[in-house]
């Protein structure tokens, strides 16, 4: 008799978290952080052609960590998700919680039915309908757990210090340029912010009715300021 | 819609959103009209296209026509389709309406998931599917027929696309119109084409020609001074499309139309 080993289901659901988890621990971090007129989306990524960062729709972005051919399928699914339900019903009917409901149910599917777990981490980010509402922010686990974050999230394997540094260093009342500065800065880890190894994007009230916007590696360079002693770095911010 | 969607490798509709819609079920085209003699519906229109030195200019008016009956005053036939073009509507105003709303979504979710852009000629093209998959309806008397334009920014130039029923894409010169007062509007054109040399010359050869189409056609409507409903007209250059406020057409039409009405 060809019987199968007795696994118990404690034992199969821990390894496939950690066969997921290594696999998201492998890549580069991303942050989204609120600022004072939306949301920037800035990501550890040396390739300016295979992003991390996604627009979906009017006023949600897409981010994510892991492997690149699983989350692209989930990011272009997230589009024909939001553009589905805007052209059945009305622009303002797609929320960011529908859709982070919908992926919450497809990565808790594959987790459990599939023959392996999708090695991905995903964030989808919606700034509210003026400047002043709140905005959204839902992080999406490999095993479908879904989580409710504000100020700043952040993505990837090693994310312990970069949370630790934003949270001394980030003020969701701070302008665009502040925060993206702030951002880089945590994940470069104490050394300089190259723009070149980094993808930002941002959710922008002011860019009209579609809210995203890719910085080039021009903007974003121009964007970065040079790390400086703390004294000057006072003096800059007047 | 809780499910995500998602298809296997063989069935994936790939970055059209109109084939996404087709595999979903929700697809307008999917409806077959019948022989039956089709119910009167709104129409009639006079769109026009003028090439200008640094991109192209589109004008609508705002009439629609049921029978002989005005059924609306302040229909809007000229629409942005994404930040380099436009699409003007003429013929049943229903499947109008949402073809260009089909159409924006496209060329939106092509953009969203490619990561770029469609190239004018692309965007064009893709229109000819969408007036195509209204033939069955065309045939029962709903025809639908676009004015492209656009700014194409690889030639940066601006460039006018018509169509047929049947989908047929064709690429005019400097100027064009469509709808039922098309005939009175190009013939303006024709004889002032040469006044058009920059944007602002051609929205004021736009207008005039739309004026003078309202003077003859019936299905056309004139810049109305007492209700303040005036044509639609928008430019799309290098700097993306832009919609020419109201107070300006309204301006430009009270000093036209002396020169255009006798």
């Amino acid at each position: 008799m060809s019987g199968q080993f007795y696994v118990s289901p404690e034992q199969l659901m821990k390894d496939r978290a950690d066969f997921a988890r290594k696999g998201i621990a492998r890549g580069r971090s991303l942050i989204a952080a609120e600022y004072d007129f939306g949301i920037a989306l800035v990501a550890s990524n040396p390739s300016n052609t295979l992003s991390k960062l996604a627009e979906i729709y009017d006023r949600m972005a897409f981010a994510a960590v892991g492997k690149y051919n699983e989350f692209e399928s989930l990011k272009i699914a997230g589009i024909r998700h939001a553009d589905l339900k805007g052209f059945s019903y009305s622009r303002r009917d797609v929320t960011a919680r529908s859709l982070a409901n919908a992926y919450a149910q497809t990565l808790g599917q594959v987790f459990t039915h599939e023959t392996k777990p999708f090695e991905v981490e995903i964030l989808v980010a919606e700034i509210g309908e003026d400047p002043g509402a709140e905005n959204q922010m839902y992080r999406i686990l490999y095993d479908g757990t879904v989580m409710d974050e504000h100020d700043f999230a952040v993505l990837g394997g090693q994310t312990d210090p970069i949370v630790a540094e934003l949270g001394q260093t980030h003020r969701a009342t701070d302008d665009r340029d502040a925060v993206v500065n702030v951002c880089a800065r945590a994940l470069s880890a104490g050394s300089e912010p190259l723009a070149s190894q980094l993808e930002v994007c941002v959710l922008d009230h002011r860019n009209g009715p579609r809210t995203f916007l890719r910085l080039t590696n021009d903007e974003v360079a121009d964007i970065l300021t040079p790390l400086a002693p703390a004294a000057e770095m006072v003096a800059d911010d007047d | 819609m809780a499910e995500l969607p998602r298809f296997e490798a063989g069935t994936d509709p790939g970055s059209s959103f109109f084939n996404l819609l087709t595999l979903v079920g929700g697809s307008a085209s999917e409806q077959r009209l019948g022989g039956h003699d089709t119910p009167a519906t709104p129409s009639a229109t006079t769109i026009v296209a003028i090439r200008s030195a640094d991109g192209v200019v589109i004008a609508g008016d705002r009439r629609a026509t049921m029978g002989h009956a005005i059924d609306t005053r302040d229909i809007k036939k000229v629409f942005r389709t994404d930040r380099y073009s436009a699409v003007g509507i003429a013929g049943a105003a229903g499947p109008a309406v949402e073809m260009v709303r089909l159409f924006q979504v496209e060329l939106e979710h092509y953009e969203k998931v490619e990561g770029t852009s469609l190239t004018l000629e692309g965007k064009a093209n893709r229109l000819s599917t969408l007036v195509r998959s209204n033939l069955p309806a065309a045939m029962a008397g709903l025809a639908v027929v676009p004015l492209f334009v656009g700014f194409d920014r690889r030639s940066q130039l601006g460039r006018v696309f018509k169509y047929d029923l049947t989908g047929g894409r064709y690429e005019e010169g400097d100027f064009y119109a469509i709808g039922s007062g098309s005939v009175h509007a190009r013939n303006w054109i024709k004889a002032k084409w040469d006044q058009a040399t920059d944007t602002e010359s051609a929205v004021a050869l736009a207008i005039a020609s739309l004026i003078n189409a309202a003077d003859e056609d019936a299905g056309t409507g004139g810049p109305d001074f007492v209700r303040g409903i005036y044509p639609i007209v928008a430019t799309i250059t290098e700097e993306g499309f832009e919609l020419v406020p109201d107070d300006t057409v309204a301006a430009l039409a009270r000093s036209l139309i002396a020169e255009v009405i006798r």
